[in-house]
């Protein structure tokens, strides 16, 4: 398989970190070399913050060039179109509908509207929203939004791998939370 | 053996707890506090002491005292950190270490997390003669710091560990063993004022024995396996790359699918003088790769000149110094320089409003910079390092310099000396303890007046939370002496002191009105705690 990779962004306090090591975790289970950049301290806090991870036989640099992003999952959604400006032609976006605002942002409306005519493969999905509803929690929205990649081949991770990856990672306390929400969206498949 | 996704952070501590260390100590910053963070966590079931000292120069200072006592030590701090402990660090080379030492100095290219400067801290290995190793990837990062502590063991030395952001804060797999628990040793001090004194003239000895060690070090650094060469050997195409930028040159090699041999250097200093000589010997261009300053670029004019003076060499010239580097600019570089085609990916210009660093929801700094704001908009403002950084963005665009730890305090007293103008220095709680309280003494006894406003939060937050002599508590979460500021500043001889609640505006606004036309220095502790920690101690 040719090297994977996988943007992810959105903003400090959202589980960026999270999600890119659990995906790590995952890549990992399935045998892949597996490289990621993050960044901590004065650009986590209320900024935007980009993750890379990279997985395939082998990885060199953490971080992925301009234009080869495979997949870019975005926790917010202005984040999200902030990286149309260095998305290649094949770089398939999956966007949580979610906006965390500030001084001088746009609305919900104002951004669908930029995402209008954008020729990619682009999934909005109301992450935060059904996981607010079904399981009073919109911190899981992050791993929501790995299952539905999962489920509709939008990375090329197995299901299982993922759950070993839970299994491996989350805290026994918030386990089976993790897991309900990763496997929500198989079920609206 | 064991193999899991370790950050690059995670590694360094497994390499120095396999490595036997028995005291870690240093000053929170990014990309290097979690070491500290996490050996606070473990220390006690490893038999490791750790602290999180008030500044740099106090951590290496301690671990100093653990090396001449029979102890292991590690240092960390960030790229900034080293200028602030180098007073310390430059007679440590000379008087060598007893029990091993790694220092590890996390820079920053790109300043993701600094102002200040975009420092290469591996120059100070020509100020101090100790060695630099550079890992480039987490895996390096656990076998580099077990070496180091190896080197160091063998020759005497303390061992710089220098990372950078993109080594610290990267995710990949490592294969490393994990260390037994073990019972906390007692060191002891045997007296030996031969080595530890620098008195003159004892110290120009010294000073001759340290350039005879690093002559060992750097035969030692031949043979190593760190630096070693990958690729086709005869290639006339050569590659010289150290720490993260091998990775991007091993990529920039797949992209354009060049044959070159690639000389990678786990040593910055002292160099493998006589492998460079070899590796350089038959080739024609050679493309040094490295980030920031040319340092190994000039070394290997100099060496080149003595065995193939014909050597095309190619660094800055096709490289930024500014700004980390990644595959694609090396990529472009090698392209350029063996005349292959690789077009750039041109980003696309959107106009998106810029989401910078903010105060979290709930900051008692939200009641703070308006405050001063609105009160004093003449006024001079010295912004600190620390959270308190965000009140030079937008909306509070309050600083008018910001400079180094503790510095806002120093250079009001400046600007007060040399103006009729109103100046207010604000600083953190971390900071004042870190080195806020040597610039008040030098206000007040220069018997200068501005404004210190302390936004003490009760945590040295930015970093990651970690604790500070005001909390009461040590990293290792024990009771300790609860250092108040308002008392050391009144020992300061700060006449004018007022703690205050800056969610009492009012009280605020009249104290900074006040304050603001006193002859001497006055101070005001704003004491509210961190809405981050406020929330966290609620859900405990």
């Amino acid at each position: 398989m040719k090297n994977f990779n996988l943007i992810i962004n959105g903003v400090g306090g959202q589980g960026v970190i999270t999600l890119l090591s659990l995906v790590g975790e995952s890549a990992f289970v399935e045998g892949y070399d597996v490289r990621s950049s993050e960044l901590h301290g004065l650009s986590q806090r209320g900024g935007s913050v980009e993750t890379h991870i990279r997985f395939g036989e082998k990885t060199y640099s953490p971080l992925i060039p301009n234009g080869k992003a495979d997949l870019i999952i975005s926790l917010e959604m202005l984040e999200g179109l902030r990286e149309t400006a260095k998305s290649g032609k094949h770089t398939t976006f999956l966007v949580n509908e979610f906006v965390s605002p500030f001084i001088g942002s746009l609305t919900v409306e104002e951004i669908k509207n930029q995402f209008e005519g954008f020729k990619n493969v682009l999934h909005v999905v109301a992450a935060s929203k059904i996981c607010k509803e079904k399981l009073q929690n919109e911190v899981v929205s992050t791993i929501y939004l790995l299952g539905y990649a999962v489920s509709r081949n939008l990375i090329p991770l197995k299901k299982e791998s993922v759950l070993r990856a839970i299994e491996n990672k989350v805290p026994e306390k918030y386990r089976e939370l993790n897991i309900k929400a990763f496997n929500l969206p198989f079920n609206d498949n | 053996m064991k193999k899991e996704i370790l950050l690059g952070n995670d590694a360094i501590i497994k390499g120095a707890l396999i490595a036997g260390v028995d005291f870690v100590s240093g000053y929170p910053g990014c990309p290097s506090a979690e070491i500290g963070d996490e050996f606070a966590k473990i220390g006690k079931e490893k038999g490791v002491y750790v602290e999180w000292s008030t500044n740099e120069k106090t951590g290496l200072e301690a671990a100093i005292g653990a090396s001449f006592s029979g102890l292991k030590s590690l240092v960390n701090m960030k790229s900034f950190g080293i200028n602030v402990c180098s007073d310390a660090l430059l007679p440590l080379a000379y008087t060598g270490t007893k029990a091993p030492m790694v220092i590890v100095v996390a820079d920053d290219p790109s300043c993701w997390s600094s102002a200040q400067s975009e420092q290469n801290s591996r120059a100070y290995a020509y100020l101090s003669h100790i060695p630099i190793l550079e890992p480039a990837d987490p895996q390096e990062c656990y076998d580099y710091t077990k070496l180091g502590f190896e080197i160091s063991e063998k020759f005497n030395t303390p061992v710089i560990l220098r990372t950078v952001t993109r080594a610290a804060h990267q995710r990949a797999i490592v294969e490393f063993e994990e260390a037994k628990n073990k019972e906390k040793k007692i060191g002891e001090f045997i007296k030996n004022p031969h080595q530890f004194s620098t008195m003159p003239p004892r110290i120009l000895e010294q000073k001759k024995e340290l350039l005879e060690k690093v002559k060992k070090i750097s035969a030692f650094a031949d043979k190593s396996k760190i630096n070693k060469i990958i690729g086709d050997k005869k290639s006339k195409i050569g590659i010289i790359a150290s720490g993260i930028s091998f990775l991007y040159s091993m990529e920039a090699l797949e992209n354009l699918q060049i044959n070159a041999s690639v000389l990678k250097l786990g040593f910055f200093y002292p160099l493998p003088e006589k492998l460079i000589a070899n590796f350089i010997k038959g080739k024609n261009k050679l493309l040094i790769v490295e980030e920031l300053d040319p340092y190994i670029e000039k070394e290997i004019i100099r060496i080149a000149k003595g065995v193939n003076p014909k050597l095309k060499i190619y660094g800055k010239e096709v490289l930024s110094e500014i700004g980390e580097l990644g595959a694609e600019d090396v990529t472009v570089a090698l392209a350029k320089i063996t005349g292959k085609n690789f077009k750039k990916f041109t980003v696309k210009k959107i106009d998106l409003p810029k989401r910078t660093a903010r105060l979290c929801e709930g900051c008692p700094y939200w009641y703070i910079f308006p405050t001063i704001k609105r009160v004093a908009p003449e006024a001079i403002i010295g912004g600190d390092i620390g959270c308190n950084m965000i009140g030079g963005l937008a909306p509070h665009s309050l600083h008018d310099y910001l400079f180094c730890m503790g510095a806002s305090i120093g250079i009001s007293h400046g600007v007060k000396k040399s103006t009729n103008q109103k100046v207010i220095s604000l600083m953190g709680d971390g900071t004042f303890f870190h080195s806020g309280i040597a610039g008040l003494i030098n206000t007040v006894y220069n018997k200068s007046n501005p404004l210190m406003i302390v936004l003490d939060n009760r945590i040295t937050a930015m970093t990651g939370h970690q604790p500070n002599p005001g909390m009461g508590k040590t990293s290792m979460g024990e009771d300790t002496e609860e250092l108040k500021i308002e008392e050391i500043a009144k020992a300061c001889g700060v006449k004018h002191i007022k703690v205050l609640d800056p969610i009492n505006i009012q009280e605020f606004e009249n104290t900074i009105k006040e304050f603001l036309e006193k002859n001497e220095v006055s101070l005001i502790v704003c004491k509210r705690i961190c809405a981050l920690l406020a929330r966290r101690q609620k859900q405990q």
